[in-house]
């Protein structure tokens, strides 16, 4: 989707934590994007790499961890990973699942120096 | 300039000189110039190093604290959610639209759906209550145009370049339109059933328009836009004869991404649905003045 707005926000998170904590460089940053994020990875990296310039993150090793989908089957009533959106529940079969993880996007740490 | 990251420059690659969305094309690998600076640099940091004089300074690093074999650098933890300003903003907008009692409702929905004649049908047929319209679209300002013909009050906002409405841009709506206490506020979101699912705005609840002419698989396609939506509106109900519509197919699909999701058949055309409609709003505006 609008990758270049989340780097933009990956950006304003930078700078205020080089200012909170008083950093000049950003040398590895690891991202969590779930499964349902909507994230597209490699157009990520790439505008990672134009907005970061200026920034404490220029240069930075940009990490992405991924986490699972996870949804509440609302047949079994237990939270199951799933890999799509619309899956079946794995462990009951049913069709009526609520996702209720996997669409985080978020700055988990930064090595700074 | 290069949609991808905003670029406008000549690059290089493979030996030949073309515009940056070219080599994207093209898939060729390619440099920025040295002096490509889309954003403006950041002021530089104070240094941090202690001015050395009659004695040995150690710890003046970032980490405040020397360890033989290890650099100064250290691991922040942040935790921080990335669209956590936007976030932020919209909870603003939440707090300030509640308090005025404002039912806000963001309109999602492919290009051609049909949002805007819905909005202006759903104008004449509310009749005196106090609304007031935020349009969003990349260029023009013909949609806030029909909807002042119809005599309520709209905001255009262009988004440029951008695929969405963010957060900011219908704070800045909300306090140039200023809505009534107890009334309704429509935000029109871009055409788009991708991005704006991402971005809060504030809203109490997304309404996505499907039109019967766009294909009954459309929510599987598109899920994450349906699965946000509280309310789907099936449009254009007029058509669905003409174009073999399985409308039980459309409602199956949007309750296989969201069993819980509330579901309207409509036709602007018709009028038929539009009793519903309203009732629905009227319910809502109920529930967020009680």
């Amino acid at each position: 989707m609008h990758e270049v707005s989340l780097a933009e926000g990956i950006r304003q998170i930078v700078q205020d934590q080089a200012h909170a904590h008083g950093f000049a460089r950003v040398k590895v940053l690891r991202l969590e994007i779930g499964r349902f994020a909507g994230v597209e990875k490699p157009a990520l990296e790439f505008a990672f790499d134009v907005v970061m310039r200026g920034s404490p993150a220029e240069g930075a090793r940009l990490e992405m961890i991924d986490l699972p989908g996870r949804a509440m089957c609302y047949d079994c009533m237990t939270t199951v990973e799933i890999a799509e959106r619309f899956d079946p529940c794995p462990r009951c079969g049913g069709g009526k699942l609520i996702p209720n993880g996997g669409d985080e996007m978020r700055i988990k740490d930064m090595e700074v120096a | 300039m290069c949609t991808v990251c905003g670029c406008s420059d000549l690059v290089t690659a493979d030996g030949k000189v073309m515009t940056h969305d070219e080599a994207h094309r093209l898939g060729l690998s390619h440099h920025h110039t040295p002096a490509f600076q889309p954003f403006a640099p950041a002021p530089p940091f104070p240094p941090v190093q202690a001015i050395g004089h009659d004695h040995h300074h150690y710890g003046q690093g970032p980490a405040r604290v020397s360890v033989p074999g290890l650099s100064q650098d250290r691991l922040i933890e942040v935790e921080t959610s990335i669209l956590a300003k936007n976030d932020a903003i919209a909870m603003g907008n939440r707090r300030v639209l509640t308090a005025r009692g404002v039912l806000t409702l963001n309109l999602v929905s492919s290009p051609g759906s049909g949002k805007t004649t819905l909005l202006c049908k759903t104008i004449k047929a509310l009749g005196d209550a106090p609304l007031a319209v935020i349009e969003g679209d990349q260029q023009t300002s013909a949609d806030a145009d029909r909807i002042r013909a119809t005599g309520a009050r709209a905001l255009q906002i262009n988004t440029g370049k951008g695929c969405h409405l963010d957060a900011q841009m219908v704070g800045h709506a909300i306090d140039q339109l200023r809505p009534r206490p107890n009334s309704y506020l429509f935000i029109e979101n871009v055409g788009n059933l991708v991005c704006p699912a991402g971005f809060d705005l504030g809203e109490d609840a997304k309404v996505a328009i499907l039109s019967v002419t766009e294909g009954e698989d459309k929510p599987l396609k598109y899920p994450d836009m349906f699965t946000a939506a509280r309310l789907a509106i099936l449009t254009k109900l007029d058509l669905a004869p003409h174009c073999d519509a399985d409308l039980a197919a459309y409602e199956a699909n949007l309750r296989r991404v969201n069993p819980g999701i509330a579901i309207l058949r409509l036709s602007t055309r018709t009028g038929e649905g539009m009793g519903d409609w309203i009732t629905w709003l009227q319910t809502r505006l109920a529930e967020k003045s009680a």
